[in-house]
C-alpha cells in the first residue's frame, strides 16, 4: 500500500509539474502606473488568476500614446493578447491598424453616455477638470477663467494625453470659438509642460492657481493623504471626459483567456480595485458602491465626448488653432 | 611628409569610431527603413529648428562666458572644501531633467524662494518662463561642465610656466594674454560645441521653462511625430536634421580650437604669484561665492523637499536604485572601452574630424529615435525587456562618450605630443607607454570622464522607458512612475536618493582618479 501511494504521488506531482509547463500566459500590454506597486496591476493580476488556470504577464509601455506606437511597432508579431489603457482620442488610430479583434462584453456600464463600440470596451473614466486650492475662488466657464488673472499650467496637447483632453475640451465646448477662448486663455497659461507629472508638481509646488487634471484627483488627496483642502471647478459648459479602453489583438493566441479577461474586467472584482488605485472613476460601479470620499468630488452636469472617429478628424486643426492661439 | 612615428597606433580608436557611427547610424537607418511615407518638414518645423538653434547658441554661449570667472577663481584659489564644492557642483548635469526643474522653480519660480523674497519687500515675483528662463535652466544643467572642462584646462597649464611668468615679473594681463588666452581659445570652442549639442535635443526644458508652444524645439517635434502620429520617416528625418546642425557646429567649434600645446612640467603643485591682489581676491571670491549660490540652491531645494519622503520609500525604489547602479557600472566600463582609444587616435591622427564627430552622434541623435531603432533590430530576434539592462548601459555611454571625448583628448594630445618621441628614443614598446605613461598621467582625465558617465547614466531617462517591463526599471523611471501616481513626496524622497548616488559616484570616480594629484 505504500508503495501504491508513492507511486501515486509521483505521478501527480508529475502531472502538476506537466500543467505549471502548460500554464497558458495571457499577455497584457498597458501604461507604466497602472502596473506599477502602488496601481490597480498587482491586485488585478491575483483576482485574475485565482481562478483563470493561467499566467497573467502585465507588460508596461510609457502611457497610452506609448502604447499604441510600440503596439505599431511590432505590428501582428506582438506578444501581447490583451491592450489596456487606449483612451478614446487613441481608439481612432488604433482601430486603423487592423490589429485589434471585435470584442463581446456583456456589461452594465455606469458611464455617464451610451457606448457602443464593438472593438474597445471601457474599464474606467474621468472628468478633466482644473484642480485647486478649496480658498480659492473658482471660474465657473473657461470665459470666466480667461477674464480672471488666475495662473493656470496645462500639458501640451502634442506631448500628453490630458493636454489633448483640453484641446478636445475646448473644441466640444465651443466649437468655431476655441481660438478665441486660447487666445483669451494665453495670459493665464503659466506654462505649458510635457505630461500630466510636471503640471501637477509644479501646482503643488505653487507655481499656478489652478493645474488641468481631473475631478477624481482631490479623491487622492482626501483618502490616500487625508487632505481636503483640493478641490475642481465645477464649468457650467460641461467637462471633457476621458474613457480608457481595452481591446483583444487579433493575432493572440490565446483569444479565449483574452475574452475571459476582457469580461473580467467588467466584474467588481476588477472594477472595485480603480476608484483608490487608478484614481478614475470605474466603468461598472460595484455593487458596495464608490468609496467613502468620492461623493465629495465635483459632479459635472454635462458630459463632453467626441466619437472616436470625430476626434481624430478634429485633432489636426484643433491643434494648428491652438498652436496659432499661444504662439503669438 | 611621412607619418610621424608613434609608440601607439589609432588602430584601435578607429574601430571604435566605426563601430559608434555603425550603431547609432544603424538605428537611424532602421527607423527609415521602418517607416512608411510620411509628412515632410513644414514651417512649424522650421520655426522649431530655428528656437531650438537660438536657445542652443544662447545656453552654451551664457554657459561658457559664466564658467570662464568661475573656472579662473578655481585655478587661481585653494580653499577648504574646494573639492566638495567642484564634486557638488556637477550634480545638476546629471539629475533627471523633471527632479531639475522642480528644484530650479523653488527657487527660481513664481512663488519660489527669491519671489518670496521679494513680495517681503514688496516687488512682484520674478517672471522666469519664457527664453531667458530655457537659458538658466540650461546655464544651471552645464555651467558645471564647461567650469569642469575650462578647469581643467588651467591645470593643464605646467607649474613651471606660472613660475617663469611670475620670475618675469608679469601680472595677471600678461599671464592672461600670455597663458591664459592660448589655453581658452583650445579648450573653450570644444565646451560651446558640446554644450550646444546637449541643448539641441532639449525638450521638456525647454518647454516648461520657455512657458509654452512658443518654446517648441526639434526633439518635441520627434516626440509628437513618433508618438501621436506614428510618422517614423518624419521622426528620422528631424533627427537627420539634429545630426547637420551638432556637425556644423562640432565643425565651426573644432576650426576656431587652435594652437600648440605648452609643453611638458615636472607637474608641481600650481603656485600663482601673480593673485595675490585683495582686488583679484574679492573678485575670485565672488565669482565662486555666486556660482555655488546659483548651483547649490536649486539642489538644496531638492534635497528639503526629499527628506521628509526619504524615511517611507517604496521597496521597489530601492531595486530600481540597484538596477541603475549596474546599469552605471556598465555604462562607464563601456564608455572607457570606446572612448580611451578614440581619444588616443584623435589625439594621434592628422585629420581626426571624423572620428570627434562619430563621438558627437550619440549626443546628435534624439534617444528617442536611437531607442526605437534598436528595438526595431531587436524586436525580430530576441525579447527587447530582457536586453533592457545592457542596452540602456550602451545607449547611455553613447550619449556620454562626446563629454568624455572633450575630457581626454586635450590630455591625450598633450602626453602624447611631449613624451611620444622621447618613448620611441627608449624603444618604449606599446603596453609599457601606456602603463608608464599614458595611464598615470590621464588618470585624473579617466577619473572625471569615467565620474560623469556613471553620473550621467544614473540620472538619465534614456531608452529604459521604451524597453523596461513591469520588474526592470531604473530610479528615474520609478521617479516618473510615482509622480505619475499622485505620490510626490515619495518621488521627492527618490530624487533625494538618486541624486545622493549619483553624485557619490561621480565622486569616488573622479576622486580615484586624482588620488596623487592636487595637493
Amino acid at each position: 500500500m505504500k508503495y501504491l501511494a508513492f507511486a501515486a504521488g509521483l505521478i501527480t506531482s508529475a502531472a502538476g509539474q506537466m500543467a505549471a509547463a502548460e500554464t497558458p500566459v495571457l499577455t497584457v500590454y498597458t501604461y507604466d502606473s497602472f502596473v506599477s506597486d502602488w496601481g490597480p496591476g498587482p491586485a488585478i493580476e491575483k483576482a485574475f488568476e485565482a481562478d483563470c488556470g493561467c499566467d497573467l504577464k502585465f507588460v508596461a509601455a510609457g502611457d497610452g500614446a506609448a502604447l499604441l506606437a510600440r503596439l505599431r511597432l511590432e505590428g501582428a508579431r506582438s506578444e501581447a493578447d490583451v491592450v489596456l489603457g487606449l483612451d478614446t482620442n487613441l481608439t481612432a488610430a488604433a482601430r486603423d491598424t487592423g490589429l485589434f479583434a471585435p470584442v463581446e462584453v456583456a456589461a452594465e456600464y455606469t458611464l455617464p453616455l451610451e457606448w457602443s463600440d464593438s472593438t474597445f470596451i471601457p474599464y474606467d473614466w474621468g472628468y478633466f477638470a482644473f484642480v485647486q486650492n478649496r480658498d480659492l475662488v473658482a471660474p465657473h466657464s473657461f470665459r470666466e477663467l480667461a477674464d480672471s488673472d488666475l495662473k493656470i499650467v496645462i500639458q501640451d496637447p502634442r506631448s500628453s494625453t490630458p493636454g489633448l483632453g483640453l484641446l478636445m475640451w475646448v473644441k466640444a465646448a465651443y466649437g468655431d470659438e476655441a481660438p478665441a477662448i486660447w487666445a483669451g486663455l494665453s495670459d493665464n497659461i503659466v506654462t505649458v509642460t510635457k505630461g500630466w507629472s510636471e503640471a501637477y508638481g509644479l501646482f503643488l509646488d505653487g507655481e499656478a492657481d489652478m493645474v488641468l487634471s481631473y475631478t477624481t484627483s482631490p479623491a487622492y488627496h482626501l483618502i490616500a493623504e487625508e487632505d481636503d483642502s483640493k478641490t475642481t471647478a465645477l464649468f457650467d459648459e460641461g467637462h471633457y471626459m476621458q474613457v480608457e479602453v481595452a481591446g483583444k489583438l487579433a493575432a493572440s493566441d490565446q483569444p479565449e483567456l483574452a475574452d475571459r479577461f476582457l469580461q473580467f474586467m467588467v466584474t467588481d472584482a476588477f472594477q472595485s480595485v480603480i476608484p483608490t488605485a487608478n484614481w478614475m472613476y470605474p466603468a461598472v460601479t460595484p455593487a458596495a458602491g464608490l468609496p467613502k470620499g468620492f461623493e465629495t468630488l465635483t459632479q459635472p452636469k454635462t458630459a463632453l465626448l467626441f466619437p472616436s472617429d470625430e476626434a481624430a478628424a478634429l485633432r489636426d486643426p484643433a491643434l494648428a488653432e491652438w498652436l496659432a492661439a499661444l504662439s503669438r | 611628409m611621412a607619418r610621424r612615428a608613434q609608440p601607439l597606433s589609432p588602430a584601435l580608436g578607429v574601430v571604435a569610431a566605426l563601430g559608434v557611427a555603425v550603431l547609432i547610424l544603424g538605428a537611424l537607418a532602421a527607423v527609415f527603413w521602418r517607416a512608411e511615407a510620411g509628412r515632410g518638414l513644414g514651417p512649424a518645423d522650421w520655426q522649431a529648428v530655428r528656437f531650438t538653434v537660438v536657445q542652443a547658441a544662447l545656453s552654451a554661449g551664457v554657459s561658457v562666458g559664466f564658467a570662464l570667472p568661475v573656472a579662473r577663481a578655481l585655478a587661481r584659489r585653494r580653499f577648504p572644501g574646494r573639492a566638495a564644492l567642484i564634486a557638488l557642483m556637477g550634480a545638476p548635469f546629471i539629475l533627471p531633467v523633471i527632479v531639475a526643474v522642480l528644484g530650479l522653480l523653488a527657487v527660481f519660480g513664481r512663488s519660489g524662494w527669491i519671489s518670496q523674497g521679494l513680495s517681503l519687500i514688496g516687488l512682484p515675483p520674478l517672471r522666469i518662463y519664457g527664453l531667458h528662463g530655457v537659458v538658466l535652466a540650461h546655464v544651471f544643467f552645464n555651467l558645471p561642465l564647461a567650469t569642469r572642462l575650462i578647469l581643467q584646462g588651467w591645470q593643464e597649464i605646467p607649474a613651471e610656466r606660472f613660475r617663469l611668468a611670475a620670475q618675469l615679473g608679469a601680472g595677471p594681463g600678461a599671464i592672461w594674454r600670455l597663458l591664459e588666452w592660448p589655453m581658452l581659445r583650445r579648450t573653450a570652442p570644444g565646451a560651446l560645441a558640446v554644450i550646444f549639442a546637449i541643448c539641441l535635443t532639449s525638450f521638456a526644458v525647454a518647454l516648461t521653462l520657455g512657458g509654452g508652444p512658443r518654446a517648441t524645439t526639434v526633439e518635441l517635434a520627434i516626440y509628437q511625430a513618433f508618438r501621436f502620429d506614428f510618422d517614423l520617416a518624419r521622426a528620422a528625418l528631424l533627427s537627420v536634421l539634429q545630426i547637420v546642425l551638432t556637425g556644423v557646429a562640432a565643425a565651426l567649434a573644432l576650426r576656431a580650437a587652435m594652437g600648440e600645446g605648452f609643453g611638458v612640467g615636472l607637474d608641481r603643485a600650481i603656485r600663482r604669484w601673480d593673485a595675490q591682489g585683495w582686488v583679484l581676491k574679492g573678485q575670485d571670491g565672488l565669482a565662486i561665492a555666486l556660482a555655488a549660490l546659483f548651483l547649490l540652491l536649486p539642489l538644496a531645494a531638492i534635497a528639503t523637499e526629499g527628506v521628509a519622503g526619504l524615511i517611507a520609500l517604496p521597496a521597489s525604489v530601492w531595486g530600481a536604485a540597484l538596477n541603475s547602479l549596474l546599469i552605471a557600472a556598465g555604462s562607464t566600463a563601456i564608455l572607457l572601452l570606446i572612448a580611451l582609444p578614440m581619444a588616443v587616435a584623435v589625439a594621434l591622427m592628422r585629420h581626426p574630424g571624423w572620428v570627434e564627430g562619430a563621438g558627437l552622434l550619440g549626443m546628435a541623435v534624439s534617444p528617442l529615435v536611437i531607442g526605437t531603432g534598436a528595438f526595431i533590430v531587436i524586436y525580430p530576434v530576441a525579447d527587447p525587456a530582457a536586453l533592457a539592462l545592457p542596452v540602456t548601459a550602451l545607449v547611455n555611454a553613447l550619449m556620454a562618450l562626446p563629454f568624455a571625448l572633450r575630457i581626454l583628448v586635450p590630455r591625450a594630445r598633450a602626453v602624447i605630443g611631449d613624451f611620444g618621441r622621447l618613448a620611441l628614443s627608449l624603444n618604449m614598446g606599446r603596453r609599457a607607454f601606456v602603463r608608464l605613461v599614458l595611464w598615470p598621467r590621464m588618470r585624473p582625465q579617466i577619473g572625471f570622464a569615467a565620474g560623469l558617465a556613471a553620473a550621467l547614466s544614473m540620472g538619465d531617462l534614456g531608452v529604459i522607458a521604451l524597453f523596461a517591463d513591469q520588474e526592470v526599471a531604473t530610479l528615474p523611471l520609478q521617479i516618473y512612475r510615482l509622480m505619475g501616481a499622485y505620490r510626490m513626496e515619495a518621488a521627492a524622497g527618490a530624487a533625494l536618493l538618486l541624486l545622493t548616488l549619483s553624485v557619490l559616484l561621480f565622486w569616488l570616480f573622479d576622486r580615484g582618479g586624482r588620488r596623487h594629484a592636487e595637493a
